[in-house]
């Protein structure tokens, strides 16, 4: 990446802030401990989500409104193979519960890669370049999932129990913080890890990057860009199957219709982060699972429009988001 | 003088005239022709979705502006008149009309600001924007209880003259066919009647003026729009704006005809979808195509999820077909045909036919 | 005569209802610069993009080494061995100096792997690329991006460099440099197509000319002859030389 002079830090000061900001609001630090935990591990499932919608528009001008589909999709195939696990997750051994829910994991990400590649096949490419018809066909792709999924797993909600070892809370101090969301900022930090190790010590994470500013010039310097778009879309879905078995863990249930209600707040986190750029995706997303936490212990009602608000804040601030992508 | 009168925007096809002709004569005399409780709720129900997506296709095929806020607008206007109607102790017109102007005022100062804020920054934020927005509201009015009757929803009665007990004439009229009884739903569906055929010819007049041209210019190429001096904020805001305020209209109708009204009667996201089906398939930019999408989509609706049951009875012991064949699946068939809609049919039935005018024009021409 | 690289045969190119290209003939001899001049909006970028398959010819033929590329995608015209540089530039802003370098550099497996010969010439040429190597190259001032640009186009040896203006908007000093870096690529025997306004910086480097003026050329020959001819110039050219100082 730039060197740490050139880097803009303001962005990223933000998330600081706001928990700093929030503290005296919430009062208890032990609570406020409890709650910045639970935020920060649902910006980083979030962050998850988002990080492959962010880089496929900033790639390829593409903008799926059914990216929703791929969490739903990978929520419901995790409870599938973690009920067929149940000896693993009854176990009150954390190594037999990762034994579980790694495959979960990993079967979760492949069906739903599986499905990215089929959808932009079938879905995205017929309509490369017209965005009215993106919105339109995404949306309706994500209808079509999403009823699918009515049909294979059945309407109702169905419930993802988190494996015994990764139940209760650990204490630090007075804050009782929940296991599982230290296990989800864990993953996310990797997940997170992985893609700036990608993108920023590899070839074809500088083709992306590269691609994201100019995608003319990278195929006029030899790169056949289409090809990398469908590497970079399927991994995107994987990695939005993989944040909803998280987002399933961290409801402890599923229902169908859990894309698109995620959607919304992608959305959101993307808007706020800049189009095409994953720090932005990271802070939006870890800003957004802040507030969404300190509102909804401070004044619940407004949880939703606390998120609206703080996007049309960082909007007026920066129209284009906290790390627009310079060449759009 | 019907040229005056549909603002010189004529169907252009012979077959899309007679069409319309026939289904404007079928609404107009719907109660007579199919008399029924459930016949006269369809066709309402035709009426107020006909309002609805010719609202909506002002801003989307010819102002070119993708927005998932429409329904946000519709539930304000349905809210408007419930809310009025419920706290007064006798229902008047007077209330009617006091809700009607608060949710328009709602509807002019909401989209205002979303037209201002967001018309600044590109398509894609916009309709991501207006995603959030819709869904904010509708999460506050299932919140929002003591106000809006949380997710149960407002029960109200209507002025005299429209309630159902009302009585024209003691003995119902008869016709050969059938027994239509004079009551105080016969007017309400008429009100409503005019109010659409008011609402459709009003935005005739508006697509069809210098000002609608403008919009359809900004659509083609706001680049150029821009160039040429016109401020497309400002076009852009207008149009967003006067389609908010006629989907408020429709849903104040849609309040008076249900005499109910909860999140999911117009807020729901199903009926944005409804709305995006029937202007794709009726026929973008076109304001003709909702109402033949209107009626096709309602008609279907009914039809199509007895149809599936039938299906999905017949092949009972196949796996996974049944489940697939449920009217409960109803979704899943409209999601396909919208994304096919989209592909191959991308002007609608409107846009067909007035393709295949052109070309029977031009064959004879040679 | 000189083998010749490049062909165009009567290339037209359309861009939506535009008609730009209307029948262009051109050649590039091999190992020579050729210049390609003409006033603005007289279809000389058109031409570029045209060959590198950023748009495609509708009608007519180009011919690569005896090869047809006429309707080749711009990847594959690339990999034969064209290197491209826009007028715009094309830097990649918030990539590194070293990044965007790496990038041109197609055979580079690791992010180590440029040729270090091939460096130390470049570094020769345009010292600010050293300097600021890891710096990223939205940082750089107009006339080293440029300098950039150019570097990314050489950092490979290439068949044929298309450049697009790359005098446009520099300081004298700086194309002076420009000027020097062209004569070794010339005596290392690079083949390049150099689209010029500046008629002094043209005159100084160019081999062959050809002059475009509405989607055509409209005369060919060696810049020796054009140089020396001031009538030819100001029929051509429009204005004396001296206006384009």
């Amino acid at each position: 990446m730039t060197s740490l002079k050139d880097l803009d830090w303001k962005p990223m000061a933000l998330v600081p802030l706001l928990a700093l900001a929030a503290l005296p609001a919430v009062g208890s630090p032990s609570t406020w401990l409890t709650l910045t935990v639970a935020g920060l591990a649902m910006g980083m499932i979030v962050f998850i989500i988002a990080s492959g919608l962010t880089l496929v528009f900033g790639l390829m001008d593409v903008l799926n409104f059914g990216h929703g589909v791929f969490i739903a999709l990978g929520a419901f195939v995790a409870t599938t193979v973690l009920a067929s696990m149940g000896s693993y997750t009854a176990a009150d051994s954390l190594w037999l519960n990762l034994l579980a829910l790694l495959p979960a994991m990993l079967v979760a990400m492949a069906v739903a890669g599986a499905l990215g590649l089929v959808f932009e096949r079938f879905i995205i490419r017929p309509v490369y370049g017209m965005h009215l018809k993106q919105i339109l066909i995404t949306m309706g792709g994500m209808i079509i999932g999403e009823e699918m999924i009515k049909v294979i797993w059945g309407p109702e909600q169905i419930p993802l129990p988190l494996p015994e070892a990764m139940r209760g809370a650990v204490l630090l101090g007075d804050a009782a913080v929940e296991k599982y969301r230290l296990v989800a900022v864990l993953v996310g930090t990797a997940v997170f890890a992985a893609m700036v190790w990608t993108l920023n010590r590899t070839k074809v994470g500088l083709l992306i990057r590269a691609g994201v500013q100019d995608r003319e010039m990278v195929e006029s310097l030899g790169y056949r860009i289409k090809r990398l778009f469908v590497g970079v879309f399927v991994a995107g879905s994987a990695l939005a199957g993989l944040g909803g078995v998280m987002w399933g863990l961290y409801q402890q249930s599923v229902i169908p219709q859990m894309g698109a209600q995620v959607n919304v707040l992608i959305f959101i986190v993307i808007i706020i982060g800049g189009l095409g750029s994953t720090l932005g995706a990271l802070i939006g997303a870890l800003l957004v699972g802040l507030m969404a936490n300190y509102t909804g212990f401070l004044v619940p009602k407004v949880a939703l429009f606390s998120n609206i608000a703080l996007m049309v804040a960082i909007l007026l601030w920066r129209p284009q988001g906290v790390y627009p992508v310079t060449s759009r | 003088m019907l040229q005056r009168l549909l603002s010189k925007d004529l169907p252009r096809s012979r077959w899309l005239a007679a069409l319309l002709l026939v289904l404007f004569l079928g609404l107009a005399f719907a109660p007579f022709l199919f008399p029924g409780v459930k016949a006269l709720n369809v066709a309402a129900k035709i009426l107020i979705f006909v309002a609805l997506v010719a609202s909506f296709d002002l801003l989307l095929g010819y102002t070119g502006i993708v927005s998932f806020a429409h329904t946000m607008f519709f539930g304000i206007g349905a809210y408007g008149v419930a809310i009025s109607l419920s706290s007064v102790e006798e229902a008047s017109w007077s209330a009617i009309i006091v809700g009607v102007l608060a949710a328009l005022l709602v509807s002019v100062l909401l989209s205002l600001l979303i037209g201002l804020f967001s018309l600044r920054v590109r398509a894609i934020f916009f309709a991501m924007i207006t995603l959030a927005v819709a869904s904010a509201f509708l999460t506050l009015a299932s919140q929002l209880s003591e106000f809006t009757g949380g997710e149960d929803g407002l029960t109200f009665r209507v002025p005299e003259l429209l309630s159902p007990g009302f009585m024209l004439r003691e003995d119902p009229l008869v016709l050969p066919w059938a027994e239509v009884d004079l009551n105080g739903r016969l007017i309400t569906y008429y009100l409503i009647f005019v109010s659409v055929v008011a609402i459709f010819l009003t935005l005739l007049r508006i697509v069809n003026s210098p000002f609608g041209r403008v919009l359809q210019a900004i659509r083609e190429n706001d680049f150029r729009a821009e160039a040429l001096g016109y401020r497309t904020v400002v076009y852009r805001t207008l149009s967003n704006v006067l389609s908010a305020l006629f989907a408020t209209l429709a849903g104040c109708l849609l309040a008076l005809w249900l005499r109910y009204n909860g999140p999911d009667t117009s807020l729901s996201f199903e009926i944005m979808l409804d709305i995006l089906l029937i202007v794709v398939i009726g026929g973008m930019g076109t304001l003709y195509g909702a109402l033949i999408g209107s009626v096709l989509f309602v008609v279907a609706q009914s039809y199509l999820q007895d149809l599936l049951r039938l299906i999905g009875e017949a092949t009972a012991g196949i796996p996974l077909l049944p489940a697939l064949f449920t009217p409960d699946r109803w979704l899943l068939w409209l999601g396909l045909l919208f994304v096919l809609s989209v592909y191959y049919f991308p002007t609608g039935i409107v846009g067909k036919l007035r393709e295949r005018a052109v070309l029977a024009r031009l064959k004879e021409l040679r | 005569m000189s083998e010749v690289l490049l062909k165009l045969e009567g290339v037209h190119t359309h861009i939506g209802a535009y008609h730009i290209l209307h029948g262009v003939d051109l050649v590039v001899p091999k190992g020579q610069l050729t210049m390609l001049l003409g006033r603005n909006g007289a279809g000389k970028t058109t031409t570029l993009r045209t060959i590198m398959g950023l748009w495609h010819a509708s009608q007519g033929r180009i011919t690569l080494a005896g090869q047809d590329i006429t309707a080749r995608q711009t990847p594959d015209i690339a990999t034969s061995g064209v290197a491209y540089v826009p007028e715009s530039m094309g830097i990649f802003s918030d990539l590194s100096v070293r990044e965007n370098l790496l990038l041109a550099a197609r055979s580079a497996r690791t992010l180590d792997d440029i040729d270090t010969d091939r460096l130390e010439w470049i570094f020769g040429l345009f010292p600010a690329m050293k300097k600021f190597w890891n710096h990223p190259a939205g940082k750089l001032s107009g006339g080293q991006k440029q300098m950039l640009a150019v570097s990314r186009a050489i950092v490979e040896p290439r068949q044929l460099l298309l450049i697009d203006e790359p005098s446009k908007g520099l300081a004298p000093a700086i194309i002076q440099n420009m000027i020097a870096a062209f004569r070794e690529l010339k005596a290392a025997q690079t083949t390049i197509l150099l689209v010029e306004q500046n008629f002094n910086f043209a005159r100084q480097l160019g081999d062959s000319v050809a002059v475009m003026d509405d989607g055509r050329v409209v005369h060919s020959g060696s810049m020796a002859e054009l140089a020396a001819d001031e009538s030819l110039q100001s029929k051509l050219l429009g204005l004396s030389l001296g206006a384009h100082q």
